[in-house]
Order: structure tokens, then sequence, then C-alpha cells
């Protein structure tokens, strides 16, 4: 029997960044803030200080700081005819828990998507046809909101951050050094690009000798001393090599911990209760007001926590879990097409082209998450893909994120994976060599879907997410041109040897890939197509919002972080400004 | 029985034989209201270095045999460096399975276990340790077969070589486990012996990181980071310091 608990104003469900940006925005408001997260406190000094965080087995690939796959994991299968199984080891990607949530192990990377990302659908229908947007039984559709209504979030997540670059189109006007493709940005990057290492410089001259535009990859990791405007100071990076997977010992990248907590925890009406996961919201007899929701704590004991206005904060799956076992929103079924939550689950496709040098001493090892050298030419729509077979696209980078060697000693194609002639190659390559990597988007397929899956259950006996998930030639092809472009690049660096690394094949759980899963609870200005509208607020209960990647309608090529934050910027400034005074609907359902 | 943290300690669960492994029980719950930053001394999470008590605590004569000379073959010594056994790897490989990594302890473990696909992953009712119980049993039994009774480290180093790329390829048919698979984890758990922290019982003298250039754990590379195509001055160093802070 839960614990009935004394009403909050509001309660935010998981308390990563969009969990932090929503309480510090909302703190000023006077409410009464109740976080709750089910992983444990986290902070530099205690859990990744430098004495100890600089450990590949422990945190890559024993996955010390990630969701407990014990506890709770997802099943997975590629389409609607194979069994579903649960992920029993993490592999192609790593969520987050406990404070700061995938905010404490990201590497920085801290792009701002595309004008033409947001209205994907409508401008390749009108630049290439109707046929080839509906290809692939696609189920694109463009975002809620434009570019430049998100633009002033970005800006604001950007200062926050710290995020070191070189703006590439300031109100409109070009920069040289920049990223000629990106966006007007309303002014420069707070801070400079950092230090560019030998391997992303090598690829830049190499990218420049092709007539490509290279640019310093935007990063959070402090590429100086840093005091964001809620006066708390991030130290430089020092280009350690251990960000990725990772925390920061140095207090040199952005997380929740160096760039809002510190405040927010002093905070008189804020509150967080860690260790306690949410198994359920309680309607009202209306079924359009989340009235409770019930969490369970580390002794099995339950509670019932009421409250006003509740934002569910936590990773995309667990959003989409939530909505699904609280029956709010439709579910979405494939055969059909109909019904929203699950809907337009989306992923990202990489590939890799590794450059071996003879004699160049490359030093891996001196790396940083977002320290690298990027082309923008084959994102998006930034070129022609009449005949090509595809839309969209993603970035070609050496990103210099560090040199740890369980996973970093690459050898060139034709040589064992073991034996002495491994150990030759592994051993006397090392510090010779690099990889450029593809990063591209993953559009929406009427077959990629999450629902509750019917066998497999959490320690807390909820059913797993079921994630059906995989590549269409939409993808492939898209990706192999993508490694293409990148093979003509390494070529131009005048290595000893090349190994590109396509991705072939069904889309594989096993080998890690990206942490950048979107959709489930697509935001629109369609409720039959949406879970949330514009405003990331449900459709069917006013009270009730939901942050995060999940509201993207399809997968962009570039890491989500700082679209995530953009868009929870803005939604909490809606809830502050309009919601609040008169809580309902901040559009309305009727007539859509 | 809760930890400092909250958490739940493992204690008592060590490695007795049975291979069941048991989730973890949820984080601590705590409430934290306008305290600012909790902090806590003496709570780091600090990583546990391997057991240094002498010999091995997974494997038994047999296994421990046949994980020597694989791993031998797999890192072989040379002009290069130190071969597997030296580093420590066989080592390392046991002491990962008596611990919370042999149990599983951080796997997903409930079933049912339906035949799966290549792309879903680790699909095993046991755990890596249990895991590896059952193959080098099935391995001991196919070489027997194979080679007229003999054991894998009384054969020719190039019979050894055939043997584990037959193993590779998924030649080698194995009771209860998949050849292919097993093979995977191993040079997966060598490589790992040979790069990871020697706190960890491995890479010996940080050897390995030595034969490659790697410094290990410094955590400032400000001075270095814009002179390219430079040497790194530095000495490997590992978490505990220099040389080699597991002696068995």
């Amino acid at each position: 029997m839960a614990t009935k608990l004394p009403s909050v104003d509001v309660l935010l469900i998981g308390f990563g960044w969009t969990g932090a940006i929503v309480a510090q925005e909302l703190a000023d408001t006077g409410l009464n803030i109740l976080a709750i997260e089910r992983g444990q406190w986290r902070d530099t000094p205690t859990d990744f200080a430098p004495t100890f965080d600089q450990d590949e087995l422990r945190y890559m690939w024993r996955h010390h700081l990630f969701q407990k796959a014990a506890n709770e994991t997802f099943t997975f299968r590629n389409n609607g005819g194979q069994t579903a199984l649960p992920i029993r080891e993490w592999g192609s990607f790593l969520p987050g828990e406990g404070v700061g949530g995938a905010g404490v192990h990201w590497n920085g990377q801290a792009w701002r998507f595309l004008e033409r990302d947001f209205d994907l659908k409508t401008h390749n229908q009108q630049r290439y046809g109707k046929a080839v947007v509906d290809a692939h039984d696609m189920t694109i559709q463009d975002w809620p909101v434009s570019y430049a209504e998100l633009e002033p979030y970005y800006d604001k997540m950007e200062r926050l951050c710290g995020i070191g670059g070189k703006a590439g189109n300031i109100q409109g006007a070009i920069q040289p050094g920049g990223n000629p493709f990106e966006g007007p940005r309303s002014r420069e990057f707070p801070n400079p690009a950092m230090v560019q290492t030998y391997g992303p410089t090598l690829f830049a001259e190499a990218a420049q000798s092709l007539g490509y535009k290279p640019f310093p990859q935007p990063s959070a990791n402090m590429s100086q001393a840093y005091t964001n405007p809620l006066g708390l100071q991030l130290g430089p990076c020092t280009y350690c090599g251990f960000c990725e997977k990772f925390g920061c010992g140095n207090y040199a990248k952005a997380s929740p911990q160096t760039t809002i907590l510190p405040v927010l925890m002093k905070k008189p009406n804020f509150t967080l209760k860690t260790g306690s996961t949410v198994l359920k919201l309680t309607l009202d007899d209306t079924k359009t007001k989340v009235v409770s929701a019930t969490y369970v704590d580390h002794t099995g004991q339950e509670y019932e926590q009421p409250a006003d206005l509740v934002i569910l904060c936590a990773y995309p799956f667990a959003n989409a879990q939530l909505m699904l076992l609280s029956g709010i929103g439709k579910p979405y079924d494939p055969q059909s097409g109909q019904g929203v939550v699950g809907r337009n689950y989306a992923y990202q496709i990489t590939s890799s082209v590794n450059v071996f040098f003879e004699d160049k001493i490359i030093n891996p090892f001196i790396g940083a998450g977002a320290l690298g050298m990027t082309i923008d030419e084959f994102n998006g729509d930034n070129f022609d893909h009449k005949n090509l077979g595809f839309i969209a696209g993603g970035y070609i980078q050496i990103l210099n994120t560090g040199g740890r060697p369980i996973e970093m000693t690459y050898v060139p194609d034709g040589v064992p994976k073991w034996g002495a002639e491994w150990k030759k190659a592994a051993v006397e390559g090392y510090l010779h060599t690099t990889t450029i990597a593809t990063h591209g988007a993953v559009m929406s397929h009427r077959g990629n879907y999450l629902d509750l899956d019917p066998t497999y259950r959490d320690i807390y006996g909820r059913p797993l997410v079921r994630i059906t998930f995989d590549y269409t030639d939409q993808e492939h092809k898209m990706s192999d041109y993508l490694t293409d472009r990148a093979t003509d690049i390494a070529k131009a660096m005048n290595p000893k040897a090349i190994k590109a690394n396509k991705r072939t094949g069904p889309y594989d759980m096993t080998p890690y890939q990206t942490t950048h899963n979107t959709g489930g609870t697509v935001s629109g200005t369609d409720p039959n197509t949406s879970v949330t509208n514009p405003y990331l607020q449900s459709w069917d209960v006013p009270n009730l919002f939901l942050m995060g990647a999940g509201a993207f309608p399809q997968n962009a090529g570039y890491n989500p972080t700082m679209t995530v934050a953009a868009t929870a910027y803005r939604a909490v400034e809606k809830i502050k400004n309009t919601y609040l005074k008169n809580p309902g609907p901040l559009i309305s359902k009727v007539g859509r | 029985m809760a930890d400092k943290r909250g958490g739940v300690t493992r204690r008592g669960l060590l490695w007795a034989g049975g291979l069941a492994a048991i989730p973890l029980a949820p984080a601590g719950a705590f409430t934290y209201q306008a305290g600012g930053m909790p902090w806590e001394s003496g709570a780091a999470d600090n990583p546990r270095a391997a057991d240094p008590r002498p010999g091995y605590l997974f494997f038994d004569a047999a296994e421990a045999s046949f994980i020597e000379s694989a791993a031998e073959r797999m890192v072989p010594p040379d002009a290069h460096g130190p071969g597997a056994k030296e580093l420590g790897i066989p080592f390392f490989i046991d002491r990962q399975l008596a611990g919370p990594y042999g149990l599983g302890n951080a796997f997903y473990m409930q079933g049912p276990w339906p035949e799966a696909q290549k792309t879903q992953g680790y699909q095993s009712k046991l755990p890596p340790a249990g895991y590896y119980r059952a193959a080098l049993k099935s391995i001991g039994k196919a070489v027997a077969e194979r080679y007229q009774g003999a054991a894998f480290a009384s054969l020719s180093p190039a019979q050894q070589d055939d043997f584990l790329k037959d193993l590779e390829t998924g030649k080698v048919e194995l009771q209860d486990v998949d050849g292919k698979y097993f093979f995977t984890l191993l040079l997966q758990n060598v490589r790992e012996g040979m790069f990871s922290d020697p706190l960890y019982g491995g890479n010996r003298d940080l050897a390995a990181w030595k034969m490659i250039g790697f410094p290990g754990a410094h955590y400032d590379y400000r001075d270095f980071a814009g002179h390219h195509g430079e040497k790194v001055p530095l000495d490997p160093i590992g978490l505990l310091g220099r040389g080699n802070p597991v002696k068995s």
C-alpha cells in the first residue's frame, strides 16, 4: 500500500540535463518543486575525481556510470517478425542513470541542428518531390518549431555551458573559419575553440585541399576557464582524453553538476529525492489530469506523490514507458499506422575510416570529448541529393576523444585480430593512427517504434520497453555515401594505409555506436501524429509535459544535447509566462 | 546491508560455484533539500584492486593451463615486449571472473532464453564465469578428440594456432556454448588484461602501455596539445603509481 505524501506544485521525474534546467528556471517562481531520480547523487570529488577517473576498464567496458541493465533494460528486435530479447549487457548505446544523467558522461559535442532539419519534410518534398519523402515507409514530419524560434534558447544553453567554437554565421553574415552551413546565430560562441591536436589538424588540411570548409567542433570541454551566467566557475580542459563514458575530474566539462546544481541545490523551494523510481502516473476520472505519481524506494516501500504539474525529464525510453504504463495517449500500432506513443523511434548511423601513418606521431591520448575538426558539406540538405536515393546526411570529422588502448589499438586490413602479427601492428601503430568518423541522421519509418514487451519485466515487475528498429536502404545508402567521402579525405591525408569500416547489415545491438536515441513521444502540431504540442505539453493531459529527445520527429545528423536543452528552455519559458497563470491546454486540441 | 552511500554491499556474494546472478539492489533513497551540494568525507568511489593473493581464485589447473597457453598465443612475447603470461593477463581474467563481472552482476539475467538473432547480443543463461567454465570444459574435450587425448598446452604453437583459428571461425563444435562467441569473449578479456590499469592485475609493470607509448593515467596534456608530431616525454603511470601494484 502506497504511503500518500503531501502535494507539491511541480514534480519532475528524472534529474539529468532537462530536470536541472527546468528546476532552475522554475525555482524563482517560488513554487514548491520536487525532482525524483532513480539513481544516486553524483558529484566530481566523490564519483569522478582525477585520482581514479582515467580508468578505461571500469567506466567504458564495465559500464560503471550507466543505467543498471540488471535492474532495468530494454528488449530489442530488428522487425515485427522477430521475438524481441532483452539487452542483457549494454552495447550499441549507453543510457545514463543518477543525478546529472548522461550529462555526466557525454562527450560535450555541442551542435545546433540545421534550419532545414526543422522543416525537413516540407523542404525535401519541395526540392525532390513527394515520392522521395514517402520512400522506405518513412513517417517523417516537420518539427513544430523553426530554427529561428529555437535560436535564443540555443544561445542560452551555449552561455550556460561555456561552449568553445568558431561561429560560421552571425546574423546572416558568413564567418571565415566557422561552419558556413549553420543557421544564423545571434553572436559568437562564449569561448574560443579548443587547441587542435595533430589528427584533427591533418584532417582539416586534407579536407581543405579537397575544397571543403573544415571548422572546429563546438565543444562543452572548456577551452579556457569560464564563469557562466549563474556565476559558476569551470576550469580549463586538460586534454586528459577521458570524457566519453567518463565523468570529468577537472570541472572542465559542462554538466548539470558544473553548470546548474551548485546554485539550484541551495534553493529553499527545491527538493531532490534519489534512489526512487516512478512506477506510474495516476489520472483523475476525466483522464485529462495527472493527480499523482507512484514511486518505489530501495526498500520496496511505495509512495504516492500528488502534484499540480508533472514534467517528465527522463530518457526517451523511460518517458515513453511511463506514458504507456499510465495509459496516457494512444499507443502506436505499426499495422494501422494509428496511435502516437512509441511512434517514430529513431537513432543514428555511424561509420569510420582508420588512417594509419608510417611515422607521423599522432599522440591519440591527448584528447577531449569534443576536440576535433569537422566538415558539414554532407549533412542535412547541404548538398544536392538528386538521384542519390536518399535524403539527409551527417557530418564527417576527426574527433580526438582520447587514446583508450583497449578500444583504440587499430590495425590495418589483412592483419589478424591476435598473435604475433597483430601485436606488432598494434604496438607499432598506436601512436601513428587516427580515425575519421561519420555521424549520420536516421529518418523515422513506419516499422521502427517503441511499445511494452509482452514477456520481459524489470525488477519492479514492469514490462520492459520493446525497441523494434532497423536501418533501411535510406540509412545504408546515406551512410555509405558519407563513408566514401570520408575515404576521399583519408586518402588525401597521404597515409600508409586506410581501413574503411562501413555500417553493413541489419542494426546490431552489440557494438557501441551512439547514445542518441530519439522519438517515441514526438512533438508536433497534429495530435494524430504527435504526443505533445509545440511546447512539449501532452495533448491529452495538459498538466503533463515531456522534455527530451523523445520529442524529435526524426533524428538529425548531429549530437542531440543542445537541441534537447533548447526545446526544454523554450517549453519552460512558456510554462512560466503562460501556463502557470492559467493552467490548461496551451494549444487547443479541438479542430486539430 | 547498506554502505555509507546507501548502496547495498556485495559482502558474502563470493563465487561459490553457483551461477545465478543477483540483480543489483537499486540505489538507496535520500532526500536533499536546500543544503547545497552534498558531500561526505571518505566516500570517494574508489576502484577495487584485484585480490593480491597468489594463485588463481576461479580457474582450476586444467582451465588455467588452457587460458595461459591460449593467451600466450594471442599475445606472444617478442622484441616489442612481454607476452600474456608475463603481462599477468591470465591472472587478470581470473580475478575478473571471480568478481562482479564473472557473476554477471551488471547483466540482465531473467529468462526466457529462446533462439536469438546475432544482432541481439549476449543471450546466455550463464554469466561470464559460467560461460568460461562450460566453454573450457567443452574445449578440453574437443582438443583431446582432435589430438589423441592431448591437452591444449602440450600442443605445438602451430597446432595451438590452428585450433584457435578454428574456434575463431566457428569450426569447432562445442557442447552448451557457442565456440565462436567464446573466442570473441576471450579475446576481448585478453585485450582488457593487456591494456587496463595495472590495479586490476594485468598490464604488469605497465609493460603494455610502455610498448605502445600510452602514458596512462596522466590527466594534464595541455603542454603538449599543440605540439604536433612530437613524442610526449612522460613515462606511463597507473592509478596506483608506477610499478606493479598487484603482486602475486
